[in-house]
């Protein structure tokens, strides 16, 4: 065990791990984190806490972190590298850790564009991939970016790292996870995955090159509210990729949350057979309370105790 | 207003507007006086800048003649052309004298009567509009306190 | 070439609305190939500022030179003779090096008529497209030469991040992904295994971050 994390915990222990995720509020009242946080607790055994999501300000996802921390949860910190450079980030790695944070997901973040602050200043001082190489190196080397030696306490993350293997170019992305494990990361979420025989080729090249035995590879998934929801995500986001099946069958459903529901649990059955994927992350924003109903049906009820 | 002669200039391409004036001219078709042809070896060498100037000495209306499209002698003089007359009316709106006192026309060396045809829509469309705002300063500070009163 | 786009209008007017004779100053450096501050550009602009000053009642008188370049004290020295007591403003086409070099050197009111834009070059007549982000510490043959620092929205250097799809940019669907350019050329290179190494975070005190930079060469100095 690398760290005191839960989340590693359960991993190494074999458990087919689940996670979900919170979308902090675009105000200061952290009731609704709390309320999510003691709906989730019991089906989740993380919970992702996202960093400005699309560029949009939010309550910040460390203060998040401490809130679930609080009402009893196992908090992921997202940190992008859009909005703080190499002096901030490592400052809110040792503040975050101070707070109990344990684990952290290292990301690019979406671009200010897309956001409600089009015309900030974008930071990229690193990319998430050496933002993955800074925390590990604080972890286990005792040393900042900059080389210097961290005197007292160095915070010791659970690694995590993003992978999209519906991003192009699609032969890229295998050896860029492998990048990213090569800089120190622990674990792994994936994009929404749709497209169910593109993620088993991509999960073939990842046994092919044993990827899956140096980090934990969590699948995501997302329940589809309805039709519109289904075709918006197949044209309107970037890096993904809904199959026309999966639109059509939105489309058909006289329930179309039911059929979202049932679709997702049927990914969930499926992901659990597939050789390398150590659990599922449940991308339910501004949904979060149909989680337990997933992971229930899913048949990943009760949660495992990490003693 | 009534008496408003409007001052016009035409630059007129040699290889077409300029033969069909000639034209025009010899078919003794009437066209307004106000129009002064000033000749151009190719529409496309009509620059922004003189189209610019033209106001700057007086002009109420320019214009500018080129050959149909895709008969330019030079090949693309005439498109060019097409788009700094389109640039210039932009500037012409900025400044507020209006893009509509400026305009583009294609026609060919055998178009006399339609050489005489533009000479006249144009001119009318230049009186309605009035003198150009920079004349009307010149000409008579006086009546346009006057307009002012009314 | 430093690539440059003309002000709107009448904010270039607004700048100078107290001055009664301007010097419009053009450049032929280049502004002159992107075509945003050259003798041409000059003229318009001097005849455009003319018609609407003239248009307010408020006549302006312009004179316009252009200096071969403007970020060369040499050549910014042949406009003296132009800077007489009664020129209230100087309008310079050329880019904000030119601007500052006419404003450190005369003692007028001294603007931009440009906004300038980046280091690029022609991709087509009348399109221009930034190619070098002037980071100071050149990395294109780690990437294929095509630029990480400007060309990727994110400026990665180890990327692609996950929003590249069918070979474009996740922020602007006409904006080729610079990593998928990276990967197709490194791949016809047969060289991707060098985007396997894992590029360390950029020294950024050789980029803008640290003041304004400068270059001396001792071999070259006369003095
Ligand atoms: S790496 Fe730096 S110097 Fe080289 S092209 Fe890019 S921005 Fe310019
Ligand atoms: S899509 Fe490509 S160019 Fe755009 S930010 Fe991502 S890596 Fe950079």
């Amino acid at each position: 065990m690398k760290t005191e994390s839960k989340l590693e915990k359960l991993l190494s222990q074999g458990h087919f791990v689940v996670s979900g995720e919170i979308g902090p509020p675009k105000h200061a009242n952290p009731e609704g984190i709390k309320k999510h946080t003691a709906l989730l607790k019991d089906y989740v055994d993380a919970m992702n806490l996202t960093d400005n999501q699309t560029a949009i300000v939010r309550l910040s996802s460390i203060a998040a972190g401490v809130h679930v921390l609080q009402a009893g949860g196992e908090p992921i910190i997202q940190m992008t590298v859009r909005d703080r450079n190499r002096i901030a980030l490592q400052s809110d790695l040792l503040g975050a850790y101070s707070l109990g944070m344990r684990n952290v997901l290292c990301l690019s973040g979406d671009h200010q564009s897309f956001g409600n602050h089009p015309t900030a200043k974008n930071v990229h001082d690193v990319d998430s991939l050496q933002l993955i190489k800074i925390v590990k190196d604080l972890r286990d080397q005792k040393k900042f970016a900059c080389g210097e030696e961290l005197k007292g306490n160095e915070p010791r993350f659970f690694i995590g790292a993003a992978a999209n293997p519906f991003a192009d170019p699609f032969e890229f992305r295998v050896l860029r996870l492998e990048k990213k494990i090569n800089a120190g990361a622990d674990f792994i979420q994936t994009q929404c995955i749709f497209d169910m025989e593109r993620f088993e080729r991509f999960m073939a090249m990842v046994r092919e090159r044993g990827l899956h035995k140096k980090a934990h590879i969590i699948a995501g998934v997302m329940p589809l509210k309805s039709a519109k929801a289904a075709r918006y995500m197949q044209q309107s986001v970037a890096g993904m990729i809904v199959p026309d099946e999966i639109v059509n069958r939105m489309e058909k459903a006289a329930d179309p949350k039911a059929e979202g529901v049932a679709i997702c649990v049927e990914q969930i059955k499926h992901l659990k057979t597939i050789e390398g994927v150590a659990g599922v992350h449940i991308m339910a924003v501004m949904w979060e309370e149909i989680i337990p109903t997933i992971v229930q049906e899913a048949g990943l009820y009760p949660r495992p105790d990490a003693g | 207003m009534q008496d408003f002669e409007p001052k016009i200039i035409a630059f007129c391409c040699f290889y077409c507007a300029y033969s069909a004036a000639d034209l025009a001219g010899s078919l003794r078709l009437q066209y307004p006086a106000n129009i002064r042809v000033i000749e151009m070896p190719c529409s496309g060498k009509t620059d922004v800048r003189v189209l610019l100037e033209a106001f700057e000495d007086g002009a109420d209306g320019v214009y500018v003649l080129g050959c149909m499209e895709g008969d330019c002698h030079f090949l693309k003089g005439n498109f060019r052309a097409k788009r700094r007359v389109h640039q210039a009316k932009k500037i012409l709106d900025e400044i507020g004298i209006g893009g509509e006192r400026l305009e583009m026309y294609n026609l060919s060396a055998a178009m006399g009567p339609r050489f005489a045809e533009i000479a006249r829509e144009f001119t009318e469309r230049i009186r309605k509009l009035g003198p150009s705002p920079l004349n009307k300063k010149y000409a008579s500070a006086n009546s346009t306190k006057a307009g002012e009163q009314e | 070439m430093i690539i440059a786009e003309g002000k709107p209008l009448v904010e270039v007017a607004g700048l100078i609305q107290e001055a009664r004779k301007v010097l419009v100053v053009g450049c032929g450096g280049c502004v002159t190939v992107c075509l945003a501050g050259g003798e041409k550009e000059t003229g318009i602009l001097a005849a455009a500022l003319r018609l609407l000053r003239q248009k307010e009642g408020n006549p302006l008188e312009t004179v316009e030179v252009t200096l071969t370049r403007q970020c060369d004290p040499e050549y910014v020295d042949m406009l003296e003779k132009y800077v007489t007591d009664d020129v209230d403003a100087i309008v310079s086409l050329a880019c904000g090096v030119g601007v500052q070099f006419l404003a450190e050197r005369y003692n007028k009111w001294v603007v931009p008529a440009l906004n300038t834009k980046f280091a690029g070059g022609t991709v087509e007549h009348g399109v221009w497209e930034e190619r070098c982000g002037l980071c100071g510490e050149c990395i294109l043959y780690k990437t294929g030469g095509i630029c990480p620092i400007i060309r990727c929205s994110k400026s990665i250097l180890n990327g692609p991040c996950g929003g590249s799809q069918n070979g474009k940019c996740e922020v602007n669907p006409e904006t080729p992904c610079a990593w998928q350019l990276i990967y197709d050329r490194m791949q016809a290179l047969g060289k991707l295994d060098l985007l396997m190494e894992i590029q360390p975070p950029k020294d950024w005190s050789k980029s803008r971050d640290g003041g304004p930079r400068k270059v001396v060469r001792e071999d070259v100095r006369l003095a």
